[in-house]
């Protein structure tokens, strides 16, 4: 019965109710959409690589290793010598080695020199393979393999010629040795979509004619004779390494810090990924707490609506006292109309929430590469719910204070 | 000997706070299934006279009892039950909570008041109390809101007497009506009460009603009111 009432009266005030209710739903959708996105990101982000025990480069920042090498980020500071890169792999434990050489880039997009081995040992959310959308892989020197966000982006198809400029952003061209499309990957929601894969061989191949950052004048050698030649590359950027078992990758990572004919860095991508994340988290943090506020603004607005309301529903409250309520009973009234209130918004929220997932998904999808999981509320975000219903009685007690201390002075006669 | 449904005897009383007002009541009585016009102006004391009886506020000495509880011996959650338990209130006016249905706020004060609940017959006494007030059928799912003046306070009685408590305290429960309705208002009021054998207690300034009344008693009789000196 009390029940029933509280919510007829709320009924009866409809509109700043639902004024109340709503701010209260859109924060809540707003907060549990922020910790969706960042769950999301964190996974697919853990998701970038695995199936990888070892990343192998010239000795910097782990980060910094990760982000060049895994997520083409940045520049590379140092090459590893392929003797080096030879120990490496010739180590016993050593299950798989993959070469990965960077540098050069064809329009916004980099290009990775690698061997074939590489799509056959690049794993990405928790052991899933790269598989091809369209045609196959490196076969020929000058085939290239493209992600799936370059081939929408620049609308390339099978079979397209793709020309390979010099470095990152300059305006000198490979043009004299132009690779074709062998095949095109499905998109995976890593790095890899957004990089042109061609033979490390072809990383060779393009610079024969090139000393450091120019072209030799007035040369161009021929293709034929370049094919003919030792493409064998002098140095990589870094290199993917599969342990025999997981119980070498401590030792090799250590042989590999203690190398002595040159300064490299081995580094577990679980862990740089971590340290990584802990970088990104700053922002996340920052993030949660700007969707919190909007919480308790929200909750705030609520607190003052039911504050001035009081007033007019003095008249209300003898009613409550005459009929036997104890002024305890009106305070609970207050607290229950809070936490209807809070709830209804706390529900609308989530449903707005599922609905705007459903709606922005494949959006979300297509323009971040994040598949956001439309699964049934965690149990964190159920907790989230009851904090805000919480939060939500906690700050009416205020109101329904400054109610208990009215009905107790104006008892069945209102006295203004 | 049967308990009196209201006695005061020698109780004083005094708002807290500076230029509170107070009053001294030496005897007062209401017998069982007694009707008693109070007549007094505003401002002689009566909203705290009423508080007092209805256990809103405790009396400093002295005794307040109805139906032969003594409102001393209780604690103010306590009084607050026993009002819902034994006591039957009539505003002025504004007596139904707006947005709630007719049936709702008559069935009100049972849910503060357990014995009072196992007493009535739920929503068929409080249909036949609509009834027996002369309210249209199907009043008891309208909004009380949507009912005239002289609706509400009909439902105000029929709430004020549910479950058939011993007093019946109405505060100028016709005031607020026209000349024409009063006169009915009051013979439904009167037939009701008498139907459930409470007692009445009405407070007014209006003595032409006395004629209806067991007895009439000036308030300037029983109680003693002074505005404290600051």
């Amino acid at each position: 019965m009390i029940l029933r009432l509280a919510f007829r009266s709320l009924m009866a005030r409809a509109l700043t109710v639902g004024m109340t209710v709503l701010a209260i739903a859109l924060s809540v959708a707003l907060f549990l959409g922020v910790e969706k996105l960042r769950t999301g990101a964190k996974a697919s982000f853990a998701d970038t690589i695995s199936g990888t025990d070892l990343i192998v480069g010239a000795r910097s920042g782990s980060v910094q290793l990760l982000l060049y090498s895994v997520f083409r980020i940045g520049n590379v500071t140092n090459n590893v010598t392929w003797e080096s890169y030879q120990d490496i792999a010739a180590r016993p434990q050593v299950d798989w080695i993959v070469p990965i050489s960077l540098g050069d880039s064809h329009r916004q997009f980099r290009v990775m020199g690698t061997t074939p081995a590489f799509f056959e040992r690049y794993k990405y959310r928790g052991g899933r393979s790269l598989t091809f959308g369209a045609g196959q892989s490196l076969d020929d020197l000058y085939d290239t393999v493209i992600g799936a966000d370059v081939a929408e982006a620049l609308g390339y198809a099978l079979d397209d010629p793709i020309v390979v400029s010099h470095g990152l952003a300059s305006f000198s061209d490979h043009d004299d040795q132009p690779f074709r499309v062998a095949g095109i990957l499905e998109k995976t929601g890593t790095p890899v979509d957004r990089t042109v894969i061609v033979g490390l061989e072809a990383i060779e191949a393009i610079h024969v004619d090139w000393k450091g950052a120019a072209k030799r004048p007035g040369q161009t050698t021929p293709v034929e004779e370049i094919r003919q030649m030792d493409l064998t590359p002098t140095a990589i950027t870094a290199a993917l390494i599969g342990t025999k078992s997981r119980l070498d990758i401590f030792g090799l990572q250590r042989w590999i810090n203690t190398y002595r004919q040159e300064p490299l860095l081995a580094v577990l991508p679980g862990v740089a990924l971590q340290e990584l994340w802990q970088i990104v988290g700053v922002a996340e943090r920052a993030l949660i707490g700007v969707s919190a506020m909007v919480v308790v603004t929200a909750l705030l607005g609520m607190m003052a609506m039911i504050l001035s309301s009081l007033n007019e529903r003095r008249r209300e409250m003898a009613i409550w006292r005459a009929m036997g309520a104890r002024p305890r009973t009106i305070l609970g009234l207050l607290v229950l109309e809070a936490v209807l209130m809070a709830a209804t918004g706390a529900l609308l929220g989530a449903l707005l929430l599922y609905a705007g997932l459903a709606l922005a998904r494949p959006a979300i999808d297509a323009a971040f590469g994040l598949w956001l999981p439309i699964d049934p509320p965690s149990g964190r975000e159920a907790f989230t719910l009851a904090v805000v219903i919480g939060a939500a009685a906690l700050s009416s007690l205020l109101p329904a204070l400054r109610a208990y201390r009215l009905s107790l002075a104006d008892g069945m006669m209102v006295r203004t | 000997m049967e308990k009196p449904a209201l006695s005061l005897s020698d109780v004083t009383f005094a708002w807290p706070g500076k230029g509170g007002f107070s009053l001294s009541c030496p005897a007062f009585t209401v017998a069982q299934g007694e009707r008693v016009l109070l007549l007094g102006a505003s401002g002689s004391g009566k909203s705290t006279l009423l508080s007092l009886i209805c256990g809103i506020v405790a009396a400093e000495s002295g005794q307040v009892s109805v139906a032969g509880t003594e409102l001393g011996s209780l604690s103010a959650g306590q009084r607050d039950r026993f009002r819902g338990e034994a006591i039957g209130v009539i505003f002025q006016q504004f007596n139904l909570l707006p947005y709630a249905s007719v049936a709702d706020n008559i069935l009100l004060p049972l849910s503060f008041a357990p014995k009072r609940r196992d007493r009535a017959e739920g929503a068929m006494e409080a249909e036949a109390l609509c009834r027996a007030l002369d309210l249209p059928d199907g009043i008891m799912d309208q909004r009380a809101e949507r009912l005239s003046v002289g609706q509400q306070q009909r439902v105000a009685v029929a709430r004020a007497l549910i479950g058939a408590p011993p007093l019946i305290v109405a505060d100028e429960p016709a005031s607020a009506l026209d000349a024409s309705t009063q006169e009915r208002f009051l013979d439904l009021m009167f037939a009701q009460v008498a139907q459930a054998g409470s007692s009445l207690l009405m407070v007014s300034h209006d003595a032409r009603l006395g004629a209806r009344f067991d007895r009439v008693v000036e308030i300037d009789n029983i109680l003693q009111a002074q505005k404290v000196a600051v």
